[in-house]
């Protein structure tokens, strides 16, 4: 299991950025991703990979309407 | 040209002031009498209180409008005023977004006091042409056109002749008329309205500006409030401001190089980055559609549901296809984010320019929610016609769209029925009675079109007195808050945007605080005080733009591609270098320092006057805070059964036991507990923002912000109570 926004959300083998904001249906396009803690590029979401027990925050960063 | 030559009524000449670090320091009072003729023109000064207390903009606007109002003003009396005002950054060429100009006035839709904001070309052209605001007050004794003309420093007052009271004729047909030709149409601007604003209170202005590249008129709307609706009963038909000559330095900037470099660093931004961001160069707002749609957020059929399966419709890929692509959007200069967005030769298939073709802006996101999902339509050509006729009669297409889908329910729920409608069948998703019913609703064609034109506060009133409609549902269903229409956002999913929308100075508009990703989708607001600190901190923010002459949207719909990674949290949503920015330039055009704490204490000042003038007016205490039902939770079974998992989910974490329950008790259960969280919230809130129980600033909160004037401190010594005090405040 991970957490994604502090819920609980299933982890599988490979679970990538992008497969995981696909799975979420995070489709804003101005988000920052941070796992444990820790920033994720953008150009990164393919292939950075998403451990076990991860913290993972998709932070969506629009404020004003 | 059609119109006839206009009989000039009266004249004044000024010397024209020099504007010295953002301001002119004087402002423009035109007064049209009392139905007498009696014309008055003055220069007024502006003193460094008013600088230091209500910095430009909507805050200049609020203090002229208080010192010209009594508080048993009402809306259509003559001392009522439309103050139009933009501020320090208001014109300047290098930096996106300083186009905008803000409309204060009292409002026949909230009988308080509003503010509405136009970008395009109004605001820097009556600057330049040496002020700081324009005051109009007073009725005229016949339908007129003021002409401000800032070439050869003049006011004069035309006997209108225009015949066709609707904005794009106005517009077009004034254009024409004090230009010499047609390059010097684009020194021209017009404020205006449309034939709705005789009957209807949801009725905005139109600020025109020439587009070149098209030949053609193209109208940005302070549509909200019932501006339009103001400028009507004074009789004015137009508001026309002319400058010709003018340069990137009008302002007199101390140090113009730092706005050069913060602007070219905004524009090569927008230039490598808008298309993998928010896409507002060809889609402008547009581009949210589909993404409300994917975060159960887009209305759909009166907020009920959030999302819908025709959404591809609607979607930004559709109106792309709509849009002309490739051209400067034409608006104020320095602006490249370009968000105008206009469909040419649109074929109009009703009404009274049936056959023709025409440019239409928009529409924006508002536009093709509320008048497109919001009333169960999903065809952006019926919404493209709906924009050019609300625009052209003066209709807010907000408050007709969010009035006609709690029409639309109405009538399915059998509140209403045919024969109060006059034959209408007024079902979500029925185009033709949709289109014929804003078209009645513009002419004042019979009672119902009438009453419906007052929007949902008004109409349901005659409603249920006149058709026995029932007024306790009318109230649950209509997202309404203080007399205003709710914008295009289905909030019930986020406690923070109840009170983004429903804690708020003049209503259900997104323009105070947009917090539903924050809360309901990062969760980074997760106690009362997370909610209230940004209901406290994002609405000053917001404010600070319009006490500037300023567009939100260069802040936050682009950003720079490290601003996800550099800063974490509420930080990033601050999108810091651009705040930064705002920051730098305040300085490099007045000369003073500002810092953020600065920024805020500018705008909380005005803040909380306009809360205060609120009280004024009658209003502005906690029983005119209230949110509907539907704004905090499902009313109806079939809401609830669109996402049955979820509401359930919601339901248990209240500790509820769900097995057994009714759909209708589950429901009656999450609205009794929402409604506790709504009153929590709403205190906290009040505590953070230096207010009393009752939603009334304080002695100590207007003392620490300097605006403690005498009639201030009267004022709130009538209404503040002991009782009403936090223990801890």
């Amino acid at each position: 299991m991970i957490t994604v926004n502090g819920n609980q959300s299933d982890w599988e083998e490979g679970l990538t950025v992008k497969k995981l904001l696909e799975r979420e249906n995070y489709t804003f396009r101005m988000l920052s991703v941070w796992i444990n803690d820790q920033p994720v590029e953008k150009k990164e979401y393919p292939a950075r990979l998403i451990p076990d027990g991860a913290k993972v925050q998709v932070i969506h960063n629009i404020s004003g309407g | 040209m059609e119109i006839k030559e206009m009989k000039l009524l009266s004249e004044w000449s000024y010397e024209p002031a020099k504007i010295h670090r953002g301001y002119a320091k004087e402002t423009l009072y035109v007064g049209l009498g009392n139905k007498d003729g009696n014309y008055k023109f003055e220069k007024r000064p502006v003193s460094e209180d008013m600088i230091d207390k209500f910095t430009g903009g909507r805050g200049f606007g609020l203090k002229l409008l208080w010192d010209a109002v009594k508080e048993t003003t009402k809306w259509d009396d003559p001392e009522n005023e439309l103050v139009v005002a933009g501020g320090p950054f208001c014109g300047i060429t290098q930096y996106p977004g300083t186009g905008k100009s803000y409309t204060v006035f009292l409002s026949p839709a909230t009988k308080q006091t509003y503010n509405s904001n136009a970008g395009g070309y109004f605001g820097p052209f009556l600057k330049f042409s040496g002020f700081d605001a324009l005051e109009i007050q007073g009725k005229a004794d016949r339908p007129v056109v003021v002409f401000i003309d800032g070439d050869n420093y003049k006011v004069q007052i035309f006997e209108s002749t225009i015949e066709d009271n609707n904005a794009y004729y106005i517009s077009e047909e004034l254009h024409e008329y004090f230009a010499k030709d047609e390059e010097d149409k684009r020194t021209i601007s017009v404020i205006s309205t449309g034939m709705a604003a005789r009957t209807s209170y949801i009725v905005g202005l139109n600020f025109s500006f020439y587009d070149v590249r098209r030949k053609a008129v193209r109208l940005k709307q302070a549509g909200r409030g019932g501006g339009g609706t103001v400028l009507c009963d004074k009789n004015v038909t137009a508001i026309v401001v002319k400058r010709t000559k003018f340069t990137g330095m009008e302002n007199d900037p101390v140090d113009v190089e730092t706005i050069m470099k913060a602007g070219a660093s905004l524009h090569k931004r927008i230039h490598d980055h808008d298309n993998e961001q928010c896409k507002m160069r060809a889609a402008g707002t547009a581009h949210l559609t589909e993404i409300m749609n994917d975060y159960e957020l887009l209305p759909v059929n009166n907020y009920k549901f959030g999302s819908h399966k025709d959404i591809g419709n609607i979607s930004s890929h559709e109106y792309i296809k709509l849009f002309s692509q490739g051209m400067a959007d034409g608006c104020w200069y320095g602006c490249s984010l370009a968000c105008a967005k206009a469909v040419d030769h649109f074929p109009l298939q009703t009404g009274p320019w049936k056959g023709r073709e025409v440019v239409v802006d928009g529409p924006e996101y508002e536009t093709a929610a509320g008048l497109g999902s919001n009333v169960g339509v999903f065809d952006p050509h019926w919404t493209i016609e709906a924009n050019f006729y609300a625009d052209h009669y003066g209709l807010d297409t907000i408050s007709l769209g969010t009035t006609m889908a709690w029409v639309c329910e109405c009538y399915g729920l059998g509140l209403i029925n045919k024969e109060n409608t006059h034959g209408l069948e007024l079902t979500f998703g029925n185009k033709k009675d949709l289109m014929e019913l804003i078209h009645r609703i513009a002419q004042g064609s019979d009672d119902f079109a009438v009453a419906t034109g007052w929007g949902i506060e008004a109409a349901r009133e005659y409603y249920a007195k006149n058709y026995g409609a029932d007024l306790e549902v009318m109230k649950k269903i209509g997202m309404v808050c203080q007399g205003l229409e709710a914008s295009e956002y289905r909030c019930q999913e986020s406690m923070a945007q109840w009170g983004g929308y429903f804690l708020t100075l003049k209503g259900p508009q997104h323009d105070e605080a947009w917090l539903i990703f924050m809360d309901m989708v990062n969760k980074q607001l997760p106690s009362y005080e997370d909610k209230a600190e940004a209901l406290y901190f994002f609405p000053c923010f917001r404010l600070w733009f319009s006490l500037h002459g300023l567009c939100k949207l260069p802040w936050n719909d682009i950003e720079p591609v490290d601003n996800s990674v550099k800063y974490k949290g509420i930080e990033a949503a601050r999108v810091p270098e651009h705040l930064n920015n705002y920051l730098n330039i305040y300085t490099a055009i007045t000369g003073k320092p500002l810092d953020r704490d600065g920024m805020i204490l500018q705008s909380e000042k005005v803040y909380n006057f306009e809360r205060i003038f609120n009280l004024r007016m009658g209003k502005g205490t906690s029983k005119f805070h209230e949110a509907p039902d539907r704004g905090l939770g499902p009313v109806w079974e079939d809401e609830w059964m669109a996402r049955p998992d979820y509401f359930d989910a919601k339901l248990k974490e209240f500790g509820e036991e769900i097995e057994g329950k009714s759909v209708k008790e589950k429901i009656e259960l999450l609205q009794k507990y929402r409604r506790a969280q709504w009153e929590q919230l709403k205190a906290a809130v009040y505590k953070r923002r230096g207010w009393n129980k009752n939603g009334i600033p304080t002695m100590k909160t207007v003392k620490r912000l300097g605006i403690d004037y005498p009639e201030v401190v009267a004022l709130l010594e009538k209404h503040l109570k002991p009782e009403d005090e936090f223990e801890d405040a």
